[in-house]
């Protein structure tokens, strides 16, 4: 059942559940991050409205720098404006940034340590119609894998609004996934939220299967765990936002608590969050494990719906993953 | 400000030195490039011991300009001149690019905290000096008064990103920018109009809206002059294209691109065995030193 400890929304299951873009929740956060501390600014590169910093560059247009499409240059230039004390977001779909300008990420960023948060909007396979090159599966993986990045991945609009406003104190580094879609709210305004801590939105007695889902895609999860529980079987779903640095506490513990476990992701199963887990688990608490996620593909023109079906990411696919193990 | 022909003579003394500790160091490590660094010592010079507003004993001073090096690969200028302006003691440029030393092979500013950036992947400098332009300017405006220098080689202006950077610093009219291109038409597979054509290049920038100034990148007094009018410049960013002779100071070296990536030992043999190289580098360049104080006494 719902973990009620978190103050998650109480009408996560209705039929009319509020549906939020998360870009949205990025957007308000950046108002709000702006509102606090002086030193944050906003680089776009031609996506203001659609990544939803519009709404910093209306509240804070000195704060606003427009750099038309030049993802590589976005990147650094952040870098040069963190060096002389600046907070930088930098926003544009996650397919171009980090996409395109990963080195310019890895060197003039991470290389240098410097406190630019990158928010990667229209992530995943649900970005639809727009197609396959515009669907960005595979940023978790080249995010993850630079060391000072820490990647989070808001499961609601709610969360991102947080999830943006906390990045601004890391000091680091930071990669904020975001979606396009509208998706379900999941979090409610008293749920907690801290970088690198995974919480546990479903509880199951006895739990046979952990599931460990990130970004929207959570809600699926959720709907599964339901479903499973009606029909007897139980399982526990944890929400992991922050997939670097990784809650391996809160891993590991599932992980011995259920003895298996189910990732779940809209991204390449190869180097997302499933890989993650199974690094950590590998090495302290090896169980049997199965990968929800896009199995070496690019994807296609479509609705969010289809394209989640068919890529075997919805509720079905979990809980076939789940029977597979029970 | 105009310089009295005394400094001059011992801003070219000090250029000699750089070069001398260039080879040193180069012949130490056993790796690393040598025409780049010798045909910029001159301007480093310049800007480290005349132009920069700086404090090698607060390297944190706030209020000091800043230079960001773009084409890291040229670090043995870099590391030379920091070290003769006190940075750090002479000695350790014999650890360049050994194992734990400050001196990485490419600048990386977690080693050498000194550095305003890491750098060696090329073009990314001049989109980091528009970052720290354009932040400086966002909190003083038109009176910014802190400059920010990016030292760039004329090979990676190949790179498109160097002109992201460019039409960035345009529109934002970024005055208290000053780009250096090192203009030495030499980049590691050969010369840069055969690899792949620049020119015309002082109006692929001009058509940016930058200010240009073209200067022979060996003459001290052309040098102070272009970093001091381009602090007048107003509502522009400025270029200084440095034509600079590739290898300069040891005459075998000189012009020739096979000197881009290889240290003293390491070089072509068909002017000189490479046992010899080192030696005949040091000797010549502290012969020149000599040269250059009897032709102004």
């Amino acid at each position: 059942m719902l973990n009620l400890d978190l103050k998650l929304n109480t009408k996560l299951f209705d039929k009319d559940v509020e549906q939020v873009p998360i870009r949205q929740g990025f957007g308000e956060g950046l108002v709000l991050a702006g509102s606090q501390n002086q030193q944050v600014v906003g680089l776009c590169a031609d996506l203001t409205e659609s990544t939803k910093m519009n709404l910093f560059a209306e509240k804070f247009p000195q704060r606003f720098v427009q750099m038309g499409v030049a993802e590589q240059n976005l990147a650094s230039v952040a870098s040069g404006m963190a060096a002389m004390g600046k907070i930088p977001f930098i926003s544009s779909y996650a397919m171009f940034s980090p996409g395109r300008n990963w080195e310019q990420i890895r060197t003039t960023i991470c290389y240098n340590n410097q406190p630019v948060k990158i928010a990667g909007s229209h992530a995943g396979i649900s970005v639809g119609p727009d197609g396959g090159t515009h669907q960005a599966i595979e940023d978790i993986a080249i995010m993850r894998v630079i060391p000072n990045m820490v990647v989070i991945s808001p499961c609601d609009s709610i969360e991102a609004r947080k999830a943006t406003l906390a990045s601004v104190e890391t000091g680091t580094p930071v990669y904020i996934r975001l979606a396009r879609e509208k998706t379900p709210v999941m979090t409610s305004e008293k749920t907690s939220f801290v970088i690198g801590k995974a919480q546990i939105f479903w509880q199951g007695t006895n739990a046979k299967v952990g599931i460990i889902a990130t970004g929207a895609l959570l809600y699926k999860a959720l709907q599964a765990a339901k479903e499973l529980h009606e029909k007897g079987i139980e399982t526990e779903v944890m929400n992991l936002a922050t997939i670097k640095p990784l809650d391996e506490k809160a891993v590991i513990a599932l992980a011995n608590r259920t003895g298996k476990i189910v990732t779940v992701e809209e991204h390449q199963i190869r180097g997302g969050m499933g890989s993650a887990v199974a690094e950590c688990l590998a090495q302290h608490k090896p169980v049997p494990m199965r990968f929800v996620g896009v199995d070496d593909k690019f994807g296609q023109s479509g609705t969010p719906e289809e394209l989640i079906e068919h890529y075997g990411m919805g509720t079905k696919s979990i809980i076939k993953a789940v029977n597979e193990l029970v | 400000m105009e310089l009295i022909d005394e400094r001059i003579i011992e801003l070219q003394s000090k250029a000699n030195d750089i070069r001398v500790s260039i080879i040193e160091s180069l012949i130490e490590a056993g790796s690393g490039h040598t025409a780049g660094p010798l045909g910029m010592a001159d301007i480093f010079t310049v800007l480290y011991f005349h132009t920069l507003k700086h404090n090698p004993k607060k390297p944190e001073w706030p209020e000091r300009d800043r230079v960001v090096l773009s084409n890291g690969h040229i670090c043995p200028v870099l590391y030379a001149t920091m070290a003769h302006a006190e940075y750090f003691p002479l000695e350790e440029l014999k650890t360049l690019r050994k194992f734990g030393s400050k001196l990485q092979g490419h600048p990386h500013r977690e080693f050498l905290p000194a550095l305003e950036t890491s750098s060696g992947p090329l073009a990314s400098g001049l989109s980091q000096a528009v970052g720290m332009a354009l932040a400086d300017k966002m909190d003083h405006g038109l009176t910014a008064s802190r400059r920010i220098y990016a030292l760039l080689s004329d090979g990676e202006l190949e790179s498109g990103q160097i002109w992201e950077a460019a039409m960035l610093a345009g529109k934002e009219k970024l005055h208290n920018l000053c780009a250096v291109v090192d203009r030495n038409n030499i980049q590691i597979d050969g010369y840069t109009e055969e690899i792949m054509p620049l020119e015309s290049l002082s109006d692929k920038w001009r058509a940016w809206n930058w200010h240009v100034i073209e200067i022979d990148g060996h003459n001290i007094e052309e040098i102070a002059d272009a970093f001091a009018s381009a602090k007048s410049v107003f509502g522009k960013p400025t270029v200084i294209i440095a034509h600079t002779i590739p290898g300069r100071g040891v005459k075998e070296f000189e012009r020739d691109f096979r000197w881009h990536g290889n240290p003293p030992g390491k070089g072509p043999t068909d002017m000189i065995p490479a046992e010899e190289q080192g030696r005949v580098a040091l000797k010549e360049l502290r012969t020149l030193g000599g040269k250059i104080k009897s032709e102004h006494e």
